[in-house]
């Protein structure tokens, strides 16, 4: 108590050091570290692509036996997902949340702290999987048995990683939750909030119900590993398609998990370089809130190949053909924030512009591969690679470099550096799809994933994909040099660098100070 | 209208990319060779034409605006934030392509699903790494192992035209028949894979799925294992040989007798170095994958075979030991019983799966005479056939 | 003080710097590191579980501590107080979803695998496919748990521990803390008669975990719900030794509620592993 009554003497002073990232009840800090830890995770899984696209430069087994390289692409898929991703959307969540609905700090600043710091706890094991005994888990990042029950020991360090990052993710979200719900400056109703704030709302909802799921689906694998249950195997009335339904249970609700958020950075993006209202606010949450619904409902459009009936088969997929529905209604809404606007091209939204093609690229191919029949000749081949890199990459990654050039100045109270944002910007851009693009054609034409050597006539566009990853993977080093020299200095923000932007973090100042909206801010 | 697509598709898509005349380039699926895959075929130029129309139609709205609607042209944004009526036509419009989109795909998916009336049925099982075929109304099985020598993986040798599309022995059925192929796997999933089929159906170990093909055009068909099945996953490919009816009834025939001649064969008894020599083409097709074909295994995860080697997982180590094959943290050679037991009943609870039933008894008796004389084990002892025999237990 | 809280409660209250997370996340990668080694059957595994299990019990004492203290301080407002309900029904959402995907697994093998099975004459031709089943390849015969002896007795024995922890918050309402004070006896109680009689029918199964199909869903449902009630009867001691402080008004006392709608929440879980556990075989 005494300690506590101290801090809160000079509450506007705070621990300096090391001891701010330790200890941190403060939500920009906490975002901050989020963000860093995501990109060292980015930069550590993008390295492993790196060796992965190495290997399949040409065919043969050039530099890693198919046991390592297993190891690289299930590496690269959990730390993508649960390392990058996931966290990333958590930061952005931490510093512009209360930021956009003027409360102090999140509801729980201690219970914050830890949801951050049970990271790299899992980050612990998962990387220290590499060097046991075996090496790390190399049966894919869907985890499916009975694969899953040969492995060594890494997989049960896998298994404890994902619990962890599970209980991460789920105290995030009611943290996320109770600030949205709880926490919104006087006057700011429900259908007033920024579209941020109302898709992390879903989001966070979406894993609360999913995170746990998949805690229970690992744990399952557990006991099936070591203590002799039969939970995935048929000898004892078990059935290895029943954890693909549990997974998938949480898997396709974890994708809209991965690309809410991003939806909601887009549509903070765009009306303010269109110098125009968001189109379709209401359709916006609408069609944000029919996603979630639907999500649950479409799982086993993943497992058209493992033997459903015809009506199954059927439901699954007439309910994912439904998706495109809300999900082109965004698109419509974001052309129409375009139409007419008076449109700028920063690094934000031309990074925005571009998420928008290329993540409808990735939902046309989600379409393609919602047809039970054609995903039935595309199931586990590279047209699946293509397809998610569309969403993932280009639709959530993506979105969280615009999500950071268009903030960074809030964050930093300097501008980032225009021309070599853009320089970025293409580099990416143009590097990624000539990376992505061609896996379509090699999916159709017969090209397996997850295979570490193929076939003569899939050469020609391996060795291009390769190429082309390199220099993808070396502009995202460009980025990092951005975010620090932009962390270092630069042109000074001001409170409002971008004249189109009317959000309530834009009237703080840049950096906004420690502790923000002490008192509630006007919401009119 | 829809073959037109089929053919005009390509073409387009090709014009549009300059290709070298040596590269081998193709973009759209493999040519098929069943009524299904043709429909697969037609289906999926059709979506993909609905969505390139809709995305030229978006998205030149889009880049017009952009192109009109900048700022350094001085356009000045006007305000508005809604517009019901659009809102609900651009919703219910995408409602009804994609019904128009359901609707040929539902008829595509019973037929696919309508197993009725097959003229012969043939077993499926997949293993790490190869497949095994049972023909059940003709009383034949064996197994299918990639035929590509390790020398071209390992970049030692030139690549040959169908690098990792070769097996040993193929898939043989009749052409104009309707075959039903009933899948299931012995410990992981796989998946049998045939592009030119529309065929990839999951073979689940103590499951039995049902797919089925018919093909018209003799050839060969290749194909891939399509589900992550461990470090052999690359490594088992599936081909099917399509041939007239009375080439496959000549080709039944001559399994048969092989067969009788493989009965035959495990009444002999052999030399160390006959069982060796045979014993070494059983191991590198069946055992290399995890074992290596140097028997020193992948450190941490598949043991050794060498006496005298180091393991590093315990748990394995131990059961070895239980077995008198460890000793002290090392490998040793263990009694010749229990190495038999080993290769016919396998390991519970390690990748170690019981062999037996997928090797004849002159197969097993060269691999394991070949693993306890080679790579400095000296053994010196030989397993014949007949003793592997006598552990086989009666089937029923 | 009393000024410094003026101005932190203001608007809503932000704690100080802690330490806590951080041990906490030591605490579980330590019990998560050792029950890996554990698992490789090396014993020391367990040292290092018991390290972060007194690691993590320190944490909870400290951050809770730190949490009633800040509470009877009486630096929590009405909006922090309305926080604490959202976090903790949303908590509870996230263990309904929990359970859900394990009664999800207990349903798909009845009404899909089992069935399925039964029909696969092709590799398992003697099995029925009936529930409940051990599967077709365990040889083993066990009977399932009948519903009518233990488990009725125990459904009595948590519903009556509902209504007495309901008993109990009437009278912390109507500020008589007799009656509270019994009514968290009582629950409490209640909670390890559940237990112990659970303990007890678990040594009398003629089944284990390893059973198949129906022992791994029942050890797993059962378990995981022996273990919320084994953690709820913790809380409700944790609350009756506040309430011996002299802790929580008529008013406010959130801490109390959180952990009543706990409890509520293991028993309906509870009547649903009746059902369908016990019941409907």
């Amino acid at each position: 108590m005494a300690t506590t009554t101290m801090h809160d003497a000079h509450h506007d002073a705070h621990p300096t050091g090391v001891m701010r990232w330790l200890t941190s009840t403060n939500h920009k800090d906490i975002g901050t570290l989020y963000l860093w830890f995501s990109f060292l995770m980015f930069l550590f899984a993008g390295g492993l692509a790196m060796l992965i696209r190495a290997e399949l430069f040409q065919p043969g087994l050039q530099f890693f036996q198919p046991n390592l390289f297993n190891q690289f692409t299930t590496m690269h898929g959990l730390i993508m997902i649960f390392g990058a991703i996931m966290p990333a959307f958590v930061g952005f969540a931490n510093w512009q949340v209360p930021l956009m609905i003027g409360a102090p700090d999140m509801a729980f600043p201690r219970l914050n702290n830890w949801s951050f710091w049970l990271l790299p706890a899992a980050a612990i094991l998962l990387l220290v999987s590499f060097l046991v005994p075996g090496g790390a888990v190399a049966g894919g990042w869907t985890m499916y048995p009975p694969l899953f029950i040969q492995g060594g020991m890494a997989y049960d360090m896998t298994i404890f990683a994902v619990h962890l990052m599970g209980l991460s993710s789920i105290m995030g979200s009611i943290n996320i939750i109770t600030t949205i719900l709880n926490m919104r400056t006087p006057g700011m109703t429900m259908m007033r909030m920024p579209i941020f704030v109302w898709t992390w709302l879903i989001t966070a909802f979406l894993l609360i119900s999913a995170m746990p799921v998949l805690a229970s689906a690992v744990t399952m694998l557990l006991t099936d590993r070591h203590f002799g249950t039969y939970f995935f195997n048929a000898a004892g009335g078990g059935d290895p398609v029943m954890f693909q339904h549990i997974f998938w249970f949480f898997g396709h609700p974890e994708v809209y998990i991965m690309i809410l958020p991003a939806f909601g950075i887009l549509s903070s993006i765009i009306p303010t370089f269109s110098r125009k209202p968001l189109f379709g606010y209401d359709s916006m949450v609408y069609a944000t809130a029919a996603i979630a619904v639907l999500s649950f409902t479409v799982w086993a459009h993943h497992m058209f190949t493992v033997g459903m009936p015809t009506a199954s088969q059927l439901f699954f997929m007439y309910a994912t053909m439904l998706i495109a529905i809300p999900t082109g209604v965004k698109v419509f809404n974001w052309t129409a924030t375009m139409w007419r606007g008076s449109i700028s091209f920063e690094t934000p939204m031309l990074f925005a512009i571009a998420v928008v093609c290329l993540f409808t690229i990735g939902g046309f191919s989600g379409l393609v591969l919602a047809i039970v029949p054609v995903d039935i000749q595309l199931q586990d081949t590279y047209y699946v690679v293509a397809h998610f890199h569309y969403v993932l990459f280009s639709g959530a990654a993506m979105s969280i470099m615009a999500g950071v050039y268009y903030w960074l100045p809030k964050w930093t109270g300097h501008m980032y550096d225009e021309t070599l944002g853009k320089w970025h910007f293409w580099l990416t851009t143009i590097a990624f799809n000539v990376t992505f693009f061609p896996m379509h054609f090699l999916g159709l034409a017969g090209m397996p994933r997850r295979i570490p050597d193929y076939a003569l006539q899939f050469a020609e566009f391996n060795m291009l994909q390769s190429i082309s990853s390199f220099v993808l993977g070396a502009s995202q080093l460009l980025f990092l040099y951005i975010v620090i020299k932009c962390i270092r200095g630069g042109v000074p923000a001001g409170d409002r660098p971008w004249e189109g932007a009317d959000s309530l973090e834009w009237t703080l100042s840049s950096p906004p100070p420690y502790h923000s909206f002490e008192t509630a801010p006007a919401f009119k | 209208m829809l073959c037109k697509i089929r053919s005009a598709l390509p073409t387009i898509i090709i014009s549009l990319f300059a290709t070298s005349a040596h590269a081998d380039y193709q973009f759209n699926l493999q040519t098929a060779a069943t009524p299904i895959a043709t429909e697969i075929y037609d289906l999926h130029n059709l979506i993909l034409l609905v969505c390139l129309i809709i995305f030229v139609i978006v998205f030149g709205v889009m880049f017009y605006s952009l192109y009109k609607h900048r700022k350094s042209v001085g356009h000045k944004a006007s305000q508005f934030s809604h517009n019901t009526k659009l809102e609900i036509v651009w919703t219910i419009i995408p409602f009804f392509i994609l019904v128009g989109m359901a609707f040929p795909t539902t008829q595509t998916i019973l037929r696919m699903k309508n197993v009725e009336g097959t003229d012969m049925s043939i077993k499926v099982t997949g293993r790490q790494w190869y497949w095994e075929y049972e023909y059940m109304d003709a009383g034949i099985n064996y197994v299918s192992n990639l035929a590509t020598p390790r020398d071209q993986i390992d970049n030692k040798a030139e690549k040959t035209a169908h690098y990792l599309l070769e097996v040993d022995q193929p898939m043989v059925v009749p052409t104009g028949k309707k075959v039903r192929l009933l899948l299931t796997a012995s410990d992981v999933i796989h998946a049998w894979w045939i592009p030119a089929f529309g065929v990839k159906q999951d073979a689940i170990p103590g499951f039995i799925n049902e797919a089925w093909f018919q093909v018209d055009k003799p050839g060969i068909y290749r194909g891939q294992c399509a589900e992550l099945c461990g470090v052999g996953h690359g490594f088992m490919p599936i081909v099917v040989e399509a041939m007239p009816q009375e080439q496959y009834d000549a080709w039944l025939k001559s399994q048969k007798d092989k067969l009788a001649a493989t009965a035959e064969a495990a009444t002999k008894d052999y030399t160390l170095d006959e069982l060796k020599i045979r014993g070494e083409a059983v191991f590198n097709s069946r055992c290399a994958a995890c074992h290596q074909a140097n028997g020193q295994g992948i450190p941490g995860v598949f043991p050794p075979l060498v006496e005298g080697a180091t393991f590093a997982n315990q748990d394995t180590l131990k059961r070895l030991a239980e077995r008198g094959f460890a000793k002290d943290g090392k490998i040793v050679l263990g009694p010749k019983d229990k190495h038999l037991d080993i290769v016919m009943h396998g390991i519970p609870g390690t990748a170690m799966q019981a062999l037996g039933e997928q090797m004849t008894d002159l197969e097993v008796a060269a691999v394991i005479t070949y693993e306890r004389n080679n790579w400095g084990n000296k053994a010196g002892d030989v397993l014949q056939p007949s003793e592997v025999a006598t552990v086989r237990k009666p089937k029923g | 003080m009393q000024t410094i809280e003026q101005t932190n409660t203001q608007r809503y209250y932000v704690p100080a710097p802690s330490w806590w997370p951080l041990v906490g996340s030591v605490a579980l990668l330590l019990l998560a590191s050792g029950f890996v080694i554990l698992l490789q059957n090396n014993p020391s595994g367990s040292y290092v579980m018991i390290a972060g299990a007194l690691i993590l019990i320190t944490m909870l004492f400290g951050w809770f501590g730190t949490v009633i203290r800040e509470s009877v301080g009486g630096l929590f407002n009405d909006q922090v107080d309305l926080s604490y309900r959202w976090g903790m029904g949303w908590f509870i959402f996230s263990e309904v979803m929990f359970f859900g995907a394990l009664f999800g697994a207990l349903f798909y093998a009845r009404v899909i695998t089992v069935p399925e099975l039964g029909d696969t004459k092709l590799l398992w031709p003697n099995y029925e496919g009936t529930w409940p089943t051990a599967g077709p390849g365990v040889k083993e015969t066990f009977a399932a748990m009948p519903a009518w002896g233990i488990p009725a007795i125990n459904t009595l024995i948590l519903l009556t521990s509902g209504a007495t922890v309901t008993w109990a918050h009437w009278g912390l309402k109507n500020d008589n803390r007799t009656q509270l004070k019994i009514g968290l006896i009582l629950t409490i109680l209640l909670g390890a008669i559940f237990i112990t009689l659970q303990i007890h029918e678990y040594s009398s199964a003629t089944f284990t975990f390893q059973t198949g199909i129906y022992g791994a869903t029942f050890y797993i449902l059962t378990g995981f719900h022996g273990a919320h009630v084994t953690l709820g009867a913790i809380m409700l001691a944790v609350i009756l030794g506040r309430v011996y402080a002299g802790h929580f008004t008529p008013e406010r006392h959130f801490a109390f509620e959180a952990v009543s709608w706990y409890w509520h929440f293991v028993d309906v879980v509870w009547l649903l592993l009746f059902v369908f556990v016990y019941w409907l075989i």
